[in-house]
């Protein structure tokens, strides 16, 4: 049962892994053929920086995400903190509201904000398809997933260790920042890192609402993809690929060794 | 100082970039070009009925398909040691990190005509197959895209089953397939319905994979067809778009209370249980 279940785990890993390592080894093709391999080479990466429509597109993914997950985090924190302090018909619509993006189809949300960009556009001739609005439509998806991990670090808080720092004569910002804040920090970070990523891969949004003068990744891939793709983008992708996973052993392996150092200590 | 103030930035940024666009979509949907009131968008919604019909199909297909591949392989996972755990989440997770549009294209180079798997059947004297652009490919795309989202919330519910009420089980001389059945799908109703919305709405809606791994002879997929109508013709059919997009929003809202019924029920096992 036991090699059994594991053969099937591994089989199911080659089918999700099959196509990232394709991608990654014809990165170092030395032709630009995605199914025949005809000798090892860098000359993919070289010209990546060459390249320098693919660049100004890495500049606006970059900026975008970072950004839009800087925003989102200080929206969705300070409407986290705000929600929770509503009581009942009031949090449950800011909820409801809060759940819109993550429920409807992407498809949806991207045609509805580029609607209302359109509407702007011909009322005022203000918001043309670009940076600002790829922004906007980042920050909207991406403020629920900030909420969503700080809410529940919210729940867990014992209120009385906040009102017993207000009795000792803390003054309130500074009983938030030095009783509040610490336990809220690992929801914050984790939702500020889940709206980057969030916004570092997204294409529909991303393509109803970005114009010719900022274009993320993603649509220019899609654009890439009527024609045959460069093999430029697939080494960027292995780079980028390379070094999230390279991030994520690093938290991996110091969160495994906190686990070890606090079964010792208990 | 009042908290509750603090949410204002949010609520005024969801009504401008959240609630209105959802009533620009209505307001589309009932005016014509000139922006003057009319129901004409609305029999278009039967000319692209084939096209629902389709998504939904390949949507139900690539849902249940997900289903039945996640399943073991998410309770295997929550069986392990709490540092396996960890890992192996951490590997279903880590395909999502690699653009989804440039795996799909790496997905059709294996399965294409002169691709890897052809050539792996032909080593094994087996017949070379045909995928592409059939509706096979669409649902194997979908399948590859969105497994995680069914693997991730199953495997959240099932590492809550406690392993002794297993033993349970089995020593009051369950077997394996009455465990199965009787104790751990019924404790992993909540993932199961949340995996199905997670996998279900994005495959009904997505154009970009059948787009990519679609063909001529397969049915266009509606988030196809709609995105065509916004992107692809000029000048854009914004109108008839913003119907269709309705339509779809509310087939999928539908979709998930009818889940959310089910999930109902198991809450009410839970309590009776307790």
């Amino acid at each position: 049962m036991k090699t059994l279940s594991k053969v099937y785990n591994g089989l199911i890993f080659a089918f999700l892994y099959a196509p990232i390592v394709v991608l990654i080894v014809f990165s170092f093709n030395s032709t630009s053929s995605r199914v025949k391999w005809s000798g090892f080479s860098l000359r993919w990466y070289e010209k990546l920086f060459g390249n320098a429509e693919i660049l100004d597109c890495l500049k606006v993914t970059l900026e975008i995400a970072l950004l839009s997950a800087l925003i989102a985090t200080v929206i969705g924190v300070l409407s986290a903190l705000g929600i929770f302090a509503m009581n009942g018909k009031l949090r449950k619509a800011f909820l409801a509201v809060n759940n819109i993006p993550m429920v409807n189809p992407e498809i949806v949300t991207g045609i509805s904000l580029m609607l209302l960009f359109v509407f702007v556009y011909r009322s005022v001739g203000l918001l043309q398809p670009g940076f600002t609005t790829l922004l906007i439509a980042h920050i909207t998806f991406n403020i629920p997933y900030v909420i969503l991990q700080v809410m529940p670090k919210l729940r867990q808080l014992d209120p009385r260790l906040y009102e017993a720092a207000l009795d000792l004569g803390c003054p309130p910002t500074r009983a938030f920042c030095k009783v509040v804040l610490p336990e809220i920090v690992p929801g914050v970070l984790t939702g500020a890192l889940m709206a980057f990523t969030m916004s570092l891969d997204d294409f529909v949004i991303s393509y109803f609402n970005s114009g010719s003068s900022a274009q993320t990744l993603s649509v220019l891939i899609y654009n890439m993809t009527k024609k045959p793709i460069t093999p430029e983008i697939n080494a960027l992708s292995t780079l980028m690929f390379g070094s999230i996973m390279v991030l994520l052993l690093v938290i991996n392996i110091r969160q495994i060794k906190d686990m070890g150092q606090k079964a010792n200590r208990s | 100082m009042n908290k509750k103030r603090l949410a204002a930035p949010f609520g005024l940024w969801m009504l401008l970039f959240t609630v209105i666009p959802l009533g620009m979509v209505l307001w589309f949907a009932l005016t014509d070009d000139a922006g003057n009131f009319t129901l004409q968008n609305l029999p278009k919604i039967a000319e692209y009925s084939d096209s629902f019909w389709y998504s939904l199909y390949v949507g139900a297909l690539s849902t249940f398909l997900c289903l039945i591949l996640a399943y073991p392989l998410a309770f295997s996972i929550s069986r392990r040691s709490e540092r396996a755990q960890r890992t192996l989440v951490m590997l279903v997770m880590l395909p999502m990190w690699m653009n989804s549009l440039l795996r799909i294209t790496a997905l059709k180079s294996i399965i294409s005509e002169k691709g890897f798997l052809n050539r792996l059947l032909e080593l094994a004297g087996l017949p070379t197959q045909h995928m592409m652009g059939t509706t096979g490919a669409i649902v194997l795309g979908m399948v590859f895209d969105f497994l995680p989202f069914m693997v991730l919330p199953l495997y959240s519910v099932m590492t809550k089953i406690d392993g002794r009420v297993l033993e349970a089980a089995q020593d009051l001389g369950a077997n394996a397939f009455q465990v199965l059945f009787r104790v751990v799908l019924p404790l992993s109703v909540p993932g199961i319905t949340a995996g199905i919305t997670m996998v279900f709405v994005p495959s009904v809606s997505s154009f970009v994979v059948s787009k990519l791994l679609g063909s001529a002879q397969t049915t266009t997929m509606i988030g196809e067809v709609i995105e065509f109508l916004f992107k692809g013709s000029a000048p854009p059919y914004y109108n008839v778009g913003a119907v269709l997009s309705l339509v779809l929003m509310v087939l999928m809202l539908l979709c998930m209370a009818v889940m959310s019924v089910f999930d109902k029920d198991s809450d009410e096992m839970e309590g009776m249980m307790a």
